[in-house]
């Protein structure tokens, strides 16, 4: 049952990258949006995301609950050395979600309310992602310190570094990547086509260079980040397919095959995730010293690992049928 | 008490949330029989309250959910294991319920009437079920199973034992109850408001009706249920019991103590009612038995008396109120019709707005004061489950001022929609 669960976590954290970051992103491209254009671009994105979002982002509640309940004293220990950017992580999802429903269902749509929220949403959909690549660039970063003695080697350092800041501006760039990529599918008509197709050419290009940035980083750092990705082959082939699918997007995108693109975009995500992830399984958490928290040994009980599992699986499920059908329904905006 | 604070304000929407869909769902049901459209407007004017409150729930749900560790660290490195079963199978049945609030908000004109329907209906039972499995968590706090407890250590643990704990049937019920006759009386408080300013009054009038007949009818359930709760409560926490009635001293013919200041130093409650042999008749249905006092209760092992007895006195005043009001209303629909738009009747309920929400929330007071100086009844101390951090302090007041901003913000977007009903509904 070990393995289910942890299968169940590793698929709750892609999933939530990938459905909760092209909701971020959609803030991204908000923000970078010319004035003139931003009402259409809101429009879109309201009627690509505004039934789903609510269920994307539950992908990060079942991920903290398979932590606390399965992994207690990981979920603990990050609690503590990773207060604050979790914190403020948590304050941008709080700022985010409300803006954007506050935005839809304030009854009187004036100017200055409007105004407010569409900033608190554009801003909160920046931070949010920058904090969490931070929080999880910080789990691998090798500088959580449980014997730290002062404040700020404690509970700053762990995570204000070049690693972690700079994972975190990677997963900025590849959320606002993703969501181009997925409102290109959305958009009605050939100009607002043209304009998504732009923004995910930039954003290619800006995940590129902070992916670059990583890897500067992690040098500065002496993180072996480099070796540990091209030391190995399921890792390095991961990488080598995540460039591969790259190549495939842009061919189907010009070729206009919208839904291939959105299917290799993701792909793509994922094997940078799983990259990452299968180099460093059975670890979670990497401290300074070089010790590790890992999932294979620092989990509950066996008993309440049994009953998680069966839990996930029964919970699956309903959720799976129920969310397939609710993406089937909506996949298409125009029928309204 | 960042975690009450958060919790304080949570239970609001996670009531709301649990109760809307299913007064939602009555008058989406009648839109599809009568085909009356005030129906079809209540429901539709209801579902934006509910999801500006599900948006809401949602992040602060969330939040609550990062909460537990972020401050409670120690404590959930024990506790998650043995009590986090209710919390899997509450996000589970959270999930079910945003993709059933998907297909409800939008999919108006688009399915089948009763597939619509349904997913209504859906996100009101999962929300119910999602509030029952957390309270049966915080039983488990108030009565700890499913695992031994052995120098310190934690062992067999069972997590199924643990969420079917001893308190959590009377916890859930209720809990449930209480969702039913606060947003009940708060939801049809606001629409006698309306009819009492003469606003919309066939809509607001449908809409009254149908949320009083539930908040009526828990109001007084909720009576029978409280009496389950105590005498569930006596036997597993007679401290927390003790607290409640403020009783000092382990008695036979033990008085039910209604009102009165207590004073710990004298061991004296001062200007109160007391009836005597009433709480042991409550307790242990015959008016002699003995119940257990504080002095039975080493000292530093007692919860602060005050709070949780003044908590109980308003959460009980309040429901009598409540209770008295909605038999008033029965007594209206069956024998005196014309008292149903009278001022007097209408003010009632319009005082009555807030009084299931004060009720609510003086309740968590009496449970989770009443459970101090433990955060696990008997296991373990709340002193020592907090996050080692320093400057903890400045996370409770950024949570306090978030809560707070969102508090604010949803009432304003609440008197929006209720300002512009009847420009949205009234037309013909
Ligand atoms: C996970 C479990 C949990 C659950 C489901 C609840 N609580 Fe709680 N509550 C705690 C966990 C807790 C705690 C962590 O155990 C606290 C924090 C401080 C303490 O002593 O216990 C506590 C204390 C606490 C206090 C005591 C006053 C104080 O310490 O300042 C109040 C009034 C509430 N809570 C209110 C609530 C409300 C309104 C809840 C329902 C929504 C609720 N609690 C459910
Ligand atoms: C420690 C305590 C708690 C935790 C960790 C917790 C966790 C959560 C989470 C993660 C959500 C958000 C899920 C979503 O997006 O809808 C949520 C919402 C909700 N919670 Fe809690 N919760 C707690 C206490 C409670 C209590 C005591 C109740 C009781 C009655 C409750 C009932 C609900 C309901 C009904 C919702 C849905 C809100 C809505 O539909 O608007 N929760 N909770
Ligand atoms: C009228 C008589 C009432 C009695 C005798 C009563 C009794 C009790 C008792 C003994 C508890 C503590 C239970 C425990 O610790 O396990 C409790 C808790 C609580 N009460 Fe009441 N109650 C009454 C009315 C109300 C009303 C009208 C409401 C709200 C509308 C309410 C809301 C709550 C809540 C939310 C809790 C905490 C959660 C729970 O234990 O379910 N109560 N009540």
């Amino acid at each position: 049952m070990l393995t289910v669960v942890i299968l169940f976590l590793f698929f709750a954290i892609v999933l939530y990258f990938l459905l909760g970051g092209a909701d971020f992103g959609a803030g991204i491209i908000e923000l970078f949006t010319s004035d003139s254009n931003k009402h259409r671009t809101r429009k879109t994105m309201y009627q690509a995301i505004g039934p789903i979002w609510e269920a994307n982002h539950m992908w990060l509640v079942i991920a903290v609950v398979i932590l606390f309940v399965g992994f207690p004293t990981i979920y603990s220990q990050m609690c503590i050395y990773l207060h604050i950017p979790l914190l403020i992580m948590l304050m941008g999802i709080i700022a985010r979600g409300t803006a954007f429903s506050f935005r839809n269902y304030d009854a009187i749509k004036s100017e200055n309310t409007q105004t407010l929220y569409n900033h608190i949403f554009v801003y909160s959909s920046v931070v949010t992602p920058l904090f969490l690549g931070i929080t999880a660039g910080s789990a691998i970063s090798g500088q959580i310190d449980f014997g730290a003695t002062t404040f700020l080697s404690a509970y700053i350092f762990s995570w204000f570094n070049w690693f972690s800041i700079a994972v975190g501006l990677f997963t900025v760039a590849l959320c606002g990547f993703l969501a181009a990529i997925y409102l290109i599918g959305e958009a009605d008509n050939p100009t607002d086509v043209q304009r998504f197709i732009k923004k995910a050419k930039a954003l290619n290009i800006a995940a590129f260079v902070c992916g670059g940035l990583v890897f500067i980083a992690a040098e500065v750092e002496n993180i072996h980040l480099a070796h540990w990705i091209f030391g190995n082959a399921i890792s390095l082939t991961a990488v080598i397919a995540a460039s591969i699918s790259l190549i495939l997007l842009w061919v189907t995108i010009s070729l206009g095959k919208k839904m291939v693109a959105r299917v290799f975009a993701a792909f793509q995500v994922t094997m940078i995730l799983l990259s990452v992830g299968y180099r460093h399984f059975p670890n979670f958490i990497i401290l300074k010293g070089g010790q590790n928290m890992s999932l294979l040994t620092d989990h509950a009980p066996q008993k309440t690992i049994d009953d998680l599992g069966i839990a996930l699986l029964i919970g699956s499920l309903f959720i799976l049928p129920a969310l397939f059908y609710l993406y089937y329904s909506f996949r298409d905006k125009n029928t309204n | 008490s960042q975690m009450a604070l958060s919790l304080g304000f949570h239970i609001i929407y996670s009531c709301i949330g649990m109760v809307m869909p299913v007064f939602m769902a009555i008058s989406h049901y009648k839109y599809i029989k009568t085909q009356n459209p005030v129906y079809k407007n209540i429901t539709q004017a209801w579902s934006k309250g509910v999801a500006i409150f599900f948006a809401t729930g949602a992040v602060s749900g969330t939040m609550l959910s990062f909460e537990l560790g972020l401050l409670w660290p120690g404590f959930m490195k024990h506790a998650g294991p043995i009590f986090g079963m209710p919390f899997s199978l509450e996000g589970v049945a959270f999930f079910i319920e945003a993709i059933a609030l998907g297909f409800f908000l939008y999919g108006w004109n688009r399915f089948n009437k009763w597939f619509h329907w349904g997913t209504g209906v859906l996100v009101g039972v999962s929300g119910i079920i999602s509030g029952i499995l957390v309270v049966s968590a915080n039983a488990w706090m108030n009565s700890p199973s499913g695992f031994d407890y052995v120098n310190g250590q934690y062992l067999n643990i069972d997590p199924i034992k643990a969420m079917f704990n001893p308190a959590w049937f009377s916890e859930a019920l209720h809990m449930t109850i209480a969702a039913f006759s606060a947003t009940g009386f708060a939801v049809a408080g606001i629409h006698a408001l309306m009819i009492y300013k003469k606003r919309n009054i066939e809509f607001h009038t449908r809409a009254f009706k149908i949320a009083i007949a539930f908040a009526a009818v828990a109001a007084i359930l909720q009576l029978l249920s409280g009496d389950i709760s105590a005498k569930s409560a006596g036997k597993r926490q007679p401290a927390k019991l003790a607290a409640m009635e403020a009783l000092f001293h382990t008695q036979t013919y033990a008085p039910l103590v209604i009102g009165g200041i207590p004073d710990t130093a004298t061991k004296k409650v001062n200007y109160a009612i007391e009836i005597p042999g009433l709480l042991s008749f409550l307790e242990h249905d015959n008016f002699k038995q003995e119940v257990i006092g504080l002095d039975a209760i080493p000292v530093k092992d007692q919860p602060p008396v005050a709070i949780t007895h003044y908590a109980f006195q308003l959460m009980v005043a309040t429901g009598m109120v409540m209770m008295l009001a909605g038999v008033l209303y029965f007594i209206a629909l069956w024998k005196k019709r014309k008292w149903l738009f009278k001022g007097w009747f209408l003010k009632l309920f319009i005082i009555a707005t807030p009084l299931g929400f004060i009720a609510v929330e003086a309740g968590w007071t009496v449970t989770e004061v009443g459970r101090q100086p433990w955060i696990l009844q008997g296991i373990m101390r709340t002193s020592e489950a907090v996050t080692p951090m320093p400057g903890i302090q400045y996370s409770f007041y950024l949570f306090s001022f978030v809560y707070f901003t969102l508090s604010l913000a949803v009432i304003f977007l609440l008197s929006r929609q209720i300002k512009m009903v009847p420009e949205l509904y009234d037309r013909k």
